[in-house]
Parts: structure tokens; sequence; C-alpha cells
């Protein structure tokens, strides 16, 4: 039962009229062993596994084998960490990307894979749409920023160049301190959580409207109806184009933001 | 309470998920930094090693070549400042060759006719000690006869002397031809 749950790409609970309007039951996961009493086992979890074993199995395969002169899956897989490892870690980071570098190469493509199960057959759903495993990956970067930061300037000097920007009037510091820590340590792990969920969940709910309603209007009687519902299922096409690139701009939004945090918590200046 | 308000309201996390992203992502995490980016740095850092090599190798060659020219021109310069050296000391070796060998055939000139003069006098000289032993046993036998006959004639005595005068010229005669 637990696999069949898998395979069969089925929203939210088992009755028909449960399936419409969609809405925040659209993202209820399915238990893999009902009743098990381990319902946290659910698909959710199972393809955010998958997602990890696809990312670390593709960048082996990648990395491995290689000669000075490329071959084709070696220039491909240069192509894309170069994108990463020049495009974004040392154009931010400067001469220090290399220690955060695989922290951005496994970012960009955990995110990214796991947004693209939104628009693969099999699955259907962007992990990402469940808020606990944005707010895991924004705490980890929460994390790793302050402690890179500590690292390099010692607690309280990591502090006062984070709250304090240099050359602000000490009248001002009343002001410009709680408004600096506010931004640097509240708003920028929430805002990089909930910008990507959210656009993993908003796309995924367009999905189903378009997907499922264009559906529902084509099973009724009337043929207004079934013309709606054909236009909806031919932009659903439109929709998944948009959701693809979406997945690749949220995967890619999150690591340069990432790395900008990092940067501006090591950085010898403000 | 919680998973049913997370059921409701999507921005609350399900603590298990929380926890599932943490731990998947720290397990990527550590495989991309353990095996995956090593391995592409160290093609790379290989990479820029053989192309530095390769430029380091082509500027050595390109040095070496120079550092060839210079000594080939540098032995061509000797071999033709040797070359003029030679020249001109077989030149003026030459001149001084030229001016011994005539300095040396005056010498012998010089010498041979020193010879041939010091080999004329001793038999001029000779001749002389010769012609004195000769014409004083002829003058004897002139006198002899000069006395024998002056009495006589004057004018046999004057006969008598142009006669032996004749002969003596004959006899100096034969005995220049009997040496000759």
């Amino acid at each position: 039962m637990g696999l069949l749950g898998l395979v069969i790409p089925m929203e939210g609970g088992e009755a028909e009229d449960s399936h419409w309007p969609p809405g925040v039951h659209s993202f209820d996961g399915r238990p893999l062993f009902p009743g098990a009493g381990v319902d946290w086992i659910n698909n959710h979890l199972f393809q955010a596994v998958l997602g990890a074993v696809i990312v670390i199995g593709v960048w082996i395969w990648l990395a491995n084998g290689h000669k000075l002169v490329p071959g084709k899956k070696q220039f491909a897989g240069e192509q894309i960490y170069n994108v990463l490892r020049n495009g974004i870690a040392r154009d931010i980071l400067g001469h220090e990307y290399r220690k955060f570098l695989p922290y951005l190469v496994a970012l960009f493509s955990f995110i990214l894979v796991n947004n693209l199960f939104g628009q693969f057959f099999l699955l259907m759903f962007p992990t990402f749409s469940k808020v606990g495993y944005a707010y895991a990956l924004a705490m980890l970067t929460f994390i790793l920023y302050n402690a890179a930061g500590i690292a390099k300037w010692g607690v309280f000097g990591y502090l006062k160049r984070m709250t304090l920007p240099e050359g602000v009037p000490p009248a001002l510091w009343v002001i410009i301190i709680p408004l600096e820590f506010a931004s640097n340590f509240i708003v920028r792990p929430i805002t990089l959580a909930l910008r990507l969920f959210a656009n993993l969940f908003a796309g995924h709910l367009v999905v189903v409207v378009f997907v499922m309603g264009g559906a529902l209007l084509l099973e009724q009687a009337s043929i207004g109806y079934k013309l709606a519902g054909g236009v909806a299922l031919l932009m659903s096409g439109a929709i998944f184009a948009l959701e693809i690139f979406v997945a690749v701009l949220q995967a890619y939004i999150f690591t340069v933001l990432s790395a900008q945090y990092i940067a501006s918590s090591i950085a010898e200046e403000h | 309470m919680l998973p049913s308000l997370a059921g409701e309201i999507p921005l609350i996390p399900a603590i298990p998920e929380l926890i599932a992203g943490f731990v998947l992502f720290l397990i990527v995490w550590y495989a991309i930094a353990k095996f995956v980016v090593p391995k592409f740095e160290e093609t790379y850092a290989e990479r820029t090693a053989v192309i530095q090599g390769g430029i380091e190798r082509a500027e050595k060659a390109q040095a070496d070549a120079a550092t060839a020219l210079n000594d080939y021109n540098a032995q061509l310069a000797t071999a033709r400042e040797e070359a003029a050296r030679i020249r001109e000391e077989a030149k003026s070796q030459g001149t001084s060759i030229l001016a011994e060998m005539r300095a040396q055939a005056q010498e012998e000139s010089a010498r041979l006719l020193a010879h041939a003069k010091a080999q004329i006098e001793a038999e001029r000289s000779l001749a002389v000690q010769q012609l004195r032993t000769e014409v004083g046993g002829l003058a004897t036998t002139l006198a002899g006869r000069i006395v024998g006959e002056s009495l006589d004639d004057d004018d046999r005595a004057r006969r008598t002397v142009d006669r032996f005068i004749a002969d003596l010229e004959s006899q100096a005669e034969q005995a220049s031809g009997h040496k000759v």
C-alpha cells in the first residue's frame, strides 16, 4: 500500500470531493506505512531522501573519471560546477570562496532537484512547498553565516559589525542597532525560507488548479465547460514551463543569497 | 497540537520535516564536500599546473634557443677574429720571411763574391810567385846571353832581346793556355 501511494500522484485524501477545491490539504503527505505509528515517514520524506540520493549520486558520477582534457560527461559537469564555483561562490565570496563552495554546490543541487520534483510526472510535488524543509535549509544558512562571522571576528566583533554600520552618528544608534539586528538576524533567515516555500507552494497550487480543475471541467456535461477544461489543460503546459523556470530560479536565488549573507559576515568592510 | 496546526497553516512546520530536511541536507553537504568538490578542484589544479608547466617549458625552450643563438654568434665572431688574426699573422710572417730570404741571399752572394775574390787573389799571388821565379831565371839567362854577345854587336844584342821577349810571350801564352 505504501509503495502504491508513491507511484500514484494523488493529492489529499481518498474521497473524490476532498480533492476539490485545492487548498492546504493538497499539500498533505501520505504516510507510507499507515497505522504503523510512523506517520512521519510519508511520500514527502521519501522524495526528499530520493532527492538527496540523486544529488549525491549524480555529482559523484560527474566528479569521477576526470581527465585533463574533459570528455562530454566531464565537460557538462564542469559547466554546471563552474556556474556555482565561479559565477556564485568566487564572485560573491572572493578569495575565501573555497571553504563555502561545497555548501553552495550542495544547496543549489538539492533545492533544484527537489523543486523539479514538482514537474516530475511520478512525484508531481515540490518538496520545498512543505515549509519544514525550507526552514531547515534557511536555518543551516543562518547557522553557517553566523558561525563564519564569529569565527572570523569573534562574538563581539561580529555583533558590532552586523549591527552597526560604520559612520553612523551615535544619536542614531538607538534606531540603527535594532534595525540592523532585525534585518541581519531575523528577517534574513525568515525571508530566505519563506521565499522558497511560497514560490513553490503557490506554483504547485496553480498547477493543481489548472490540471485538476481542467480535468474536472472536462468531465462536465456542458460543452462550454469541456472547452474551458481543454483550455485549462493546454494552459497547464505553459504553467509547467513557468514552474520549471521558477524551480531553477529559486534554487539559484537561495544559493546566491546564502553566499551573499556569508560574504557580508566575513567582509572586511561594510 | 502542532501536527494538526501544521495541517491547517502551511507556515507552521511539521517537526519531522524540519529534522528530515536538516539531516538530509547535512548528508548532501558532507558528500559534496568530501567526494565531489575536491575531485573537481583537483582536476582544475592539475590542469592549471599542466598549462603553466607547458608555458614554462615553452619559455625555457625559447630561452635555450636564444642562448644557443648567442653562443653560435659569439663563436662565429671569435672564428672570424681568429681568421683575421691568422691572415694578418701570415701576412706579416710572409713579409718577414721575404726579408730574411733576401738578407740570406744577399749574404750568400756576398759570401760567394768574397770567396771568388779570395781565390782570384790566391791564384794571382801564385802566378806572381811563379813569374818571379821564372823571371829571375830568365833574367839570368838573358843577362848571360847579353853579356856573351853584346861585345860583338849591338844590333845582335837588340835582336836577342827581341827574341827573348818573343819567347817569353810564347811561353807565357803556353803557360796561361796550360793553366786554363
